[in-house]
């Protein structure tokens, strides 16, 4: 578990999604948007291709704050911007700084990036600290 | 033209959501959950629950019947083809557990225009049967060009 004083890292979170992920989170999730499993659709409407759910990409971020915290209990909020797009198969990686502490709460400045594209930006976490 | 903002405080039904053991499991699957209180019923006894805990993102999953009725309702009036999901909170109370059912209520809390484009702010609010708060949720779509 994480210490959580300000300026601490948070231990890394790196996950793959593979080639099937998005059909996976669509049942799981009931999200069926075509831009999320349909190739040629999101093709269609001027994307790559399939794209990650963007709330598959938070459920990422939110997993690096439950396993710094030692489990789902400690996290309290999370807040997300969504502006770059994520792919199937490439390496997100989750980092994230905490920034203060306040009211037995650790604030944390959080992102999701694959590569050099930020898929998940501005992004803060609340997590309780006993 | 101005964005139509009459609907503006509007609240729908309530949605009551059962939370079922393998639903939770096939979510934590496949968001890569490796915490065994979200899919071992024995793990999560022994941690003290009373089945398999919900990842707190599984809160998308039970405010999901509530949340549909909104942003379809014809007086929101959201343009789906020109709509993106631009930002999510949520606020997390007590754990939700394998059996519970929650209970939500979406309202719409803001339409507002901003560089030529129109932000749709909703909330979500949802208790269990115990009638203590497990999350609240602040929805935020963008619709290019209003």
């Amino acid at each position: 578990m994480a210490d959580f004083t300000a300026g601490e890292r948070i231990p890394e979170l790196r996950v793959t999604p593979d080639k099937y992920l998005t059909y996976r989170y669509a049942g799981a999730s009931g999200d069926y948007n075509p831009i999320h499993i349909d190739e040629e659709f999101a093709k269609a409407v001027g994307l790559p291709g399939r794209i990650l759910h963007g709330l598959y990409s938070m459920a990422q971020v939110a997993r690096a704050q439950t396993e710094a915290a030692g489990g789902p209990q400690g996290l309290k909020r999370l807040a997300v911007q969504f502006r770059g797009m994520g792919f199937p198969e490439q390496e997100i990686v989750v980092r994230g700084t905490v920034r203060e502490r306040r009211d037995g709460r650790a604030v944390i400045d959080t992102v999701a990036q694959q590569g050099d594209n930020q898929i998940i930006r501005n992004a803060e976490a609340e997590v309780e600290v006993q | 033209m101005p964005v139509d903002t009459k609907a503006v405080g509007k609240s729908f039904p309530p949605a009551v959501y059962a939370v079922g053991r393998e639903k939770v499991r096939e979510y934590a699957h496949a968001v890569g959950e490796t915490n065994p209180i979200h899919l071992d019923p024995d793990a999560a006894r022994a941690a003290g629950f009373r089945d398999v805990v919900a990842p707190p993102m599984f809160a998308v999953v039970y405010s999901a019947p509530a949340m549909a009725p909104a942003i379809f309702d014809p007086e929101v009036g959201m343009n789906f083809a020109l709509m993106v999901h631009g930002g999510q909170e949520f606020q997390w109370g007590e754990l939700v557990i394998a059996g519970d059912e929650i209970t939500t209520t979406a309202t719409v809390k803001d339409i507002s225009d901003k560089d030529g484009r129109t932000f749709y702010v909703f909330e979500t609010v949802s208790t269990n049967q115990e009638g203590d708060n497990v999350c609240t949720g602040t929805w935020t779509n963008i619709v290019r060009g209003g």
